[in-house]
């Protein structure tokens, strides 16, 4: 705000340029309004032609398998017949287990960083916590590969089998490699986005909210959980459902760690594969066409799903006019 | 935005007198727990990022040598070799993206900023967003479709075409942020010496925002130095020097997800000195956007 005062109050910077005010004609505003608008559209048309291109580029597959695309179980490329469910539930699974990992320590995090803080430790943790969010997906699934999913495999899986082991959840044997790790790198990487937008949400909360609070005696904890924590609520699921978005349509450190087999099994440690995993795996080596639309068709419902949630996370973040820069 | 300094004083605890004793203490206590568990949860959102960079810069800088960025991949058996192709090929990549992503960005934001307070600008405005939230391994498949097909080759032209899509968006909310905040003062002033709208718009509003707007590009730029999935079926790899832009191009991150996945204790080697050089670019970007431009978090107008 100030730099920008002060660029422009520079001394000398606003001399008309009298060729220029000469020659002006009123089209030229017009002109650049229309070129303005122009570019401006492209974006609405960009996305539309996305949603279009991919269905046409699916529509072999949606007329061979119609709507039963989306409840049969088989993927089976040499019969080439193909079948979503494997794909659609590790994709919804890692992504829930994500959030139920994630969610509870990103909030505390942002009540943290927002409420109880020092101001100095809170700027530099959230700046921080935020650098986290810009390390690229593929070296996390590195870090995923050669650092926690050994972890898992010798320490937490088995500390969870001998502890929860009747459970089917945490029945078999630990691969470190599985959709546990799947779901657990997915929580790393929206922590800062869920922490980031939650703690613009509380401080979007009025200041008079947490004064009425005190004044009717609370402690600190119970102006937070009385007070801020209700009045940010849409905000704060908002904040939640973005992250989900971000969580289903994230690639690279999933496909590196999910184990990569389309099952469905009631166990953490086993393998999956989710729809943006198959993406990145089968489709530069997807031998016929058929093989080629099912994994188009395939990218369409995870484009739909994700216009889906983001368009819902936006409008619940817009409402309490929170939206924070940079994160979304 | 509400500051947080004036209440923080004000914590004392005036309910202590009017309760009995031990439900104070209780609330007192309550009140210490959850702060003591709010505080953990933030150190334990700090573990991962600790591990990842510890484990990138120690595993990193043993496997990082000169050879890494003069020669070219070796193939399966025989050690050593670099990534130059890699590290070249990205640039290039970045290059092409910004040649879609920033002008289309920096306008389109433009519009927003200058005329986008109608019905036509709230929609361009939220499919902006959620263009945003459109998973980068589709907007590869997108591509695939529109260029790859048509063209029958993976190519660079494809790879910067599918991040400059993705650099769209972030360049041009942006861009709008930084453009609404030039007091209107500056622009009347313009237009009050009878220069035209649109110069006004383009040598007033957008250079007066420009520092910021650049910032903003290079935090996209850091985003798209990073992506993999939009690459694998655009881009695809490459193991040699390419030139031509009409053909496939190797990149650091496809090149480091190939190492990461394959069996090759050598291969692993070059992954983590990849991932070094990935992030010790991406983290240099955002910081230095961060700081220099003011773009903090939490800064808000």
């Amino acid at each position: 705000m100030l730099r920008s005062l002060n660029a422009g109050g520079r001394g000398g910077a606003f001399v008309p340029p009298a060729a220029l005010v000469r020659r002006h004609r009123a089209w030229t505003d017009a002109a650049f309004r229309a070129a303005l608008t122009a570019v401006a559209l492209l974006v609405i048309v960009l996305v539309a032609s996305m949603l279009v291109q991919l269905v046409i580029a699916a529509m072999p597959a949606i007329r061979r398998f119609g709507a039963a695309f989306l409840w049969t179980r088989r993927w089976d490329p040499v019969h080439d017949v193909f079948g979503a469910v494997t794909f659609a539930y590790g994709t919804v699974a890692s992504s829930l287990l994500a959030l139920l990992l994630a969610v509870p320590v990103s909030l505390g995090a942002a009540v943290y960083l927002a409420e109880l803080a020092p101001p100095a430790v809170s700027t530099v943790l959230s700046f921080v916590i935020e650098l986290l969010a810009s390390i690229p997906s593929v070296i996390l699934g590195l870090w995923g590969i050669f650092v926690m999913a050994p972890w898992l495999r010798r320490v937490v899986e088995p500390g969870l089998a001998a502890v929860f082991g009747w459970l089917p959840l945490f029945s078999g044997p630990a691969y470190g490699i599985g959709l546990l790790a799947g779901g657990m790198i997915l929580a790393i990487m929206l922590l800062p986005i869920i922490s980031s937008v939650s703690r613009e949400v509380i401080r979007a909360v009025p200041q008079s909210q947490r004064e009425a609070a005190y004044a009717l005696g609370a402690t600190r904890w119970e102006m937070i959980r009385r007070a801020v924590l209700p009045y940010g609520r849409t905000g704060l699921i908002g904040a939640v459902i973005l992250g989900l978005g971000r969580a289903l349509g994230e690639t690279l450190a999933v496909t590196m760690v999910i184990g990569n087999r389309p099952q469905v099994s009631a166990s953490l440690f086993q393998p999956a594969y989710t729809i943006a995993a198959a993406l990145a795996n089968e489709f530069s080596e997807a031998s016929t066409d058929m093989y080629v639309s099912a994994l188009i068709e395939l990218a369409t419902v995870l484009f739909v799903i994700s216009l889906l949630v983001n368009a819902v996370a936006r409008w619940l973040v817009w409402r309490v006019g929170a939206a924070p820069r940079g994160t979304l | 935005m509400v500051g947080l300094a004036g209440w923080g004083g004000a914590q004392g605890d005036p309910v202590t007198a009017a309760a009995a004793p031990r439900d104070a203490a209780r609330r007192r206590m309550a009140d210490r727990v959850m702060t003591g568990l709010t505080a953990a949860s933030t150190l334990v959102a700090l573990v991962p990022l600790a591990s990842v960079l510890l484990y990138v810069v120690v595993q990193g800088a043993g496997a990082l040598n000169w050879d890494f960025f003069t020669q070219l991949p070796k193939p399966v058996g025989e050690s050593g070799g670099g990534l130059a192709n890699a590290i070249v090929g990205s640039l290039t990549l970045i290059a092409l993206a910004s040649c879609v992503g920033v002008p289309i960005g920096i306008l389109g934001g433009l519009y927003l900023a200058e005329l986008g307070d109608g019905p036509l600008g709230w929609w361009i405005r939220f499919t902006t967003d959620v263009l945003n939230g459109v998973p980068s391994i589709v907007v590869g498949v997108f591509v695939y479709t529109l260029m790859v097909v048509p063209m029958k080759r993976f190519s660079a032209l494809a790879g910067g075409v599918a991040l400059g899509i993705i650099m769209i968006p972030l360049v041009m909310r942006t861009t709008e942020e930084l453009v609404r905040l030039v007091p209107a003062s500056l622009r009347e002033a313009s237009l009050a010496l009878g220069i035209p709208w649109w110069i006004t718009a383009m040598r007033v509003a957008l250079r007066t925002a420009a520092v910021g707007i650049l910032t903003g590009v290079m935090l996209a730029v850091a985003r798209i130095g990073g992506e993999t999935a939009p690459l694998l079926f655009t881009a695809f790899n490459n193991q040699y020097w390419q030139t031509r832009l009409d053909q496939p191009i190797a990149s650091l991150t496809v090149q480091l997800y190939n190492y990461a996945i394959a069996p090759y204790d050598d291969w692993h080697r070059q992954a983590w000195a990849a991932a070094l050089v990935l992030m010790a670019m991406t983290l240099t970007l955002n910081m230095t956007a961060r700081l220099v431009g003011g773009r903090r978090t939490g800064a808000r107008p």
